[in-house]
């Protein structure tokens, strides 16, 4: 039984990492109806901020981490600016492939930077493990798992609560419309990007805190996985992201354990499949009806 | 009235076919010379096949990306299949080359449109966004169980020593492949097959409605993009010798894409320009080697955006560019 719990935790944690980035897919899709390919390696650009500020002398661990949360933020405001923008208008494909050069961009701009090798960040989070009823949870994963709680109901609270969060979902509802209510679209998307990029950045703080390690490659694997997880849960829906990402986590964790480390990546693909079979968009995704 | 149209036609037609055969003759004649002539280095020559791999590998995908409109993220999943079938056949096989060859092709292309088939059951129910993720996660599940079944494909270490069948030396019979795929998909597209095709990328509610089965076609178009992915995998791992799961990655995918994009989605003629453009430069750019990937990002981006921009409207679009080359000539 313990083992079972040991797992579930161990797929807890990256779940909810999963989770984070997720909600920035998610929301992105939601008000600019595309996948941001370059999303996953804005948490590798994370990681290597944080990295920087944490080996320079006389930065505070919190500055650092502060800063590489604007950081990543700012890096999505510009990265909309720059390569999305002009292509509002453009084919759905013309701003996925645009994405997918981002991605490659942001990933050998690092690589020309840094080297490929890998760089380890020193550890930053010093909560002491506790034990309860024989299962030991290490200081890093509460703080993990905290994080994304506080993360996820602000989150929640701001886009359902707010006036900048109904703006905003006036917008994934009704571009065109929320503009006549006098709505500045361009400036709600310019936010989702920041957002989401925020969280991202969070993300990759998160995940070198676990793993330790910083390299250009970094985002790829958890971002691709991060948007499986929108995708199950259903893109465009917060809870969704949310739901979509533990499940990933846990599926993975259970598959690496009692099946084979071999086939994680068939079985979470493969609930993505039959998610999507069953329900087409997703578990809380809501369904369009196409008209003619 | 359809009788008439295909009389008038079929003037045009034979000659259209004259001059594909005779472009067909120099593309031959072309290599030929280039290969024997030593104007091609031995790295160039080398690359002629990898040329040839990502010619058939984005032409085909132009069919289900280009002409079906779906956008595929899985396409090297295919080329897997292809490669390890072709391999596992010509490896096991103790028959004469040329009877290994053809049992390898056939068997890496029936393979790999088998895969396409049971790709097709999920594509019923999907399309746009939904679809590519279906596809993604399918070219990711089959690297997955190339990793897992160890016995048949080695896990991770992959296959090795495979008979290198399609290397530069036998440069005829990849430039014959790669014809004949060319030609096959080209001959498919402008069939009754390819029109309604290109319907159900058009509108699909309407080519339904006029008694197209939708279903059938996307089919169809999946498993002759995967059948001729296959053919492209058994050349690729017949020219390397060594074929491992984490070389056919979401990577390939992508640049296969960023080929049939950037050549011209639905455009035959456009993947091969760009297939050999894309396959060449990162080559031609190997001597600054770290910045090469990061060229190679930069110019897609700025082709994306020049292409959707203002400035491209108005050079293309309104005839600016045609006007500028024409007015040279009176002047010449």
């Amino acid at each position: 039984m313990n083992g079972f719990i040991e797992q579930f935790l161990n797929g807890l944690i990256p779940g909810s990492i999963y989770a984070l980035i997720a909600l920035g897919y998610t929301m992105v899709y939601g008000i600019a109806k595309m996948i941001n390919f370059a999303h996953g390696d804005i948490i590798m650009v994370g990681a290597y901020i944080l990295l920087l500020g944490l080996n320079a002398a006389g930065v505070p661990t919190w500055l650092a981490i502060l800063l590489s949360i604007v950081g990543c933020g700012i890096l999505g405001v510009v990265i909309e600016k720059v390569a999305y923008k002009p292509l509002r208008n453009a084919p759905s494909l013309a701003v996925l492939i645009t994405a997918i050069g981002v991605s490659y961009f942001l990933q050998n701009l690092f690589l020309v930077i840094f080297s490929s090798q890998g760089k380890s960040v020193p550890k930053f989070i010093h909560v002491s493990d506790f034990t309860v009823g024989g299962v030991t949870v290490s200081g890093n994963m509460i703080v993990i798992l905290v994080v994304t709680i506080i993360v996820m109901i602000a989150l929640t609270y701001f886009i359902n609560k707010t006036k900048l969060g109904s703006a905003l979902r006036a917008v994934s509802e009704d571009k065109g419309a929320a503009s006549l209510m006098g709505i500045n679209a361009n400036r709600m998307i310019s936010m989702t990007f920041a957002i989401g990029s925020a969280l991202a950045g969070v993300a990759g703080i998160l995940w070198v805190s676990m793993y330790d390690k910083a390299y250009p490659t970094l985002g790829a694997i958890p971002g691709i996985k991060a948007f499986v997880a929108a995708v199950i849960g259903g893109i465009g829906s917060v809870p969704g992201a949310m739901i979509g990402g533990i499940a990933l986590g846990i599926v993975e964790s259970f598959t690496k354990a009692y099946i084979s480390g071999e086939l994680v990546d068939a079985f979470v693909f493969g609930l993505l499949i039959i998610v999507l079979i069953f329900k087409p968009t997703g578990i809380l995704g809501r369904k369009r009806i196409e008209k003619v | 009235m359809a009788n008439e149209f295909v009389k008038k036609k079929s003037g045009e037609v034979k000659k259209a076919s004259i001059k594909k055969l005779i472009v067909i003759a120099l593309v031959y004649v072309g290599v030929i010379v280039l290969v024997n002539s030593g104007i091609l280095g031995y790295q160039y020559r080398n690359l002629l096949v990898s040329v040839s791999v990502n010619i058939i590998m984005a032409v085909s995908l132009n069919l289900v990306t280009g002409f079906l409109g779906e956008l595929s993220l899985g396409h090297a999943g295919f080329m897997a299949i292809g490669a390890y079938t072709g391999s596992l056949i010509t490896l096991h096989l103790e028959l004469p080359m040329w009877l290994e060859i053809i049992a390898g092709l056939a068997g890496a292309g029936v393979m790999a449109a088998i895969f396409g088939l049971i790709i097709g059951i999920p594509v019923l129910r999907l399309h746009g966004d939904y679809l590519a993720i279906v596809t993604l996660a399918f070219g990711q599940i089959i690297a997955s169980i190339l990793n897992y079944a160890k016995s048949i494909t080695g896990g991770a270490s992959g296959l090795s020593n495979i008979p290198e069948y399609t290397t530069s030396k036998h440069y005829i019979l990849v430039i014959t492949l790669v014809i004949l795929s060319v030609v096959i998909i080209s001959n498919i597209m402008k069939s009754r097959y390819g029109r309604a095709i290109t319907a159900v990328r058009d509108n699909y509610i309407a080519a339904e409605a006029t008694g197209v089965s939708i279903r059938n076609y996307k089919i169809f178009a999946f498993v002759v993009g995967a059948f001729f992915a296959g053919i492209a995998g058994f050349i690729f791992a017949h020219n390397v010798g060594i074929i491992k799961p984490n070389k056919f990655d979401f990577n390939m995918s992508i640049n296969i894409l960023v080929i049939v994009v950037l050549g011209g989605m639905g455009s035959i003629r456009g993947s091969i320009i760009a297939a050999i453009i894309l396959t060449v430069l990162p080559e031609m750019l190997r001597d600054i080697q770290d910045y090469r990937m990061l060229m190679y990002a930069v110019l897609l981006i700025a082709a994306m955006l020049f292409n959707n921009s203002k400035l491209r409207k108005h050079l293309v679009d309104d005839g600016a560019l045609k006007k500028l080359f024409t007015r040279k000539k009176k002047e010449a």
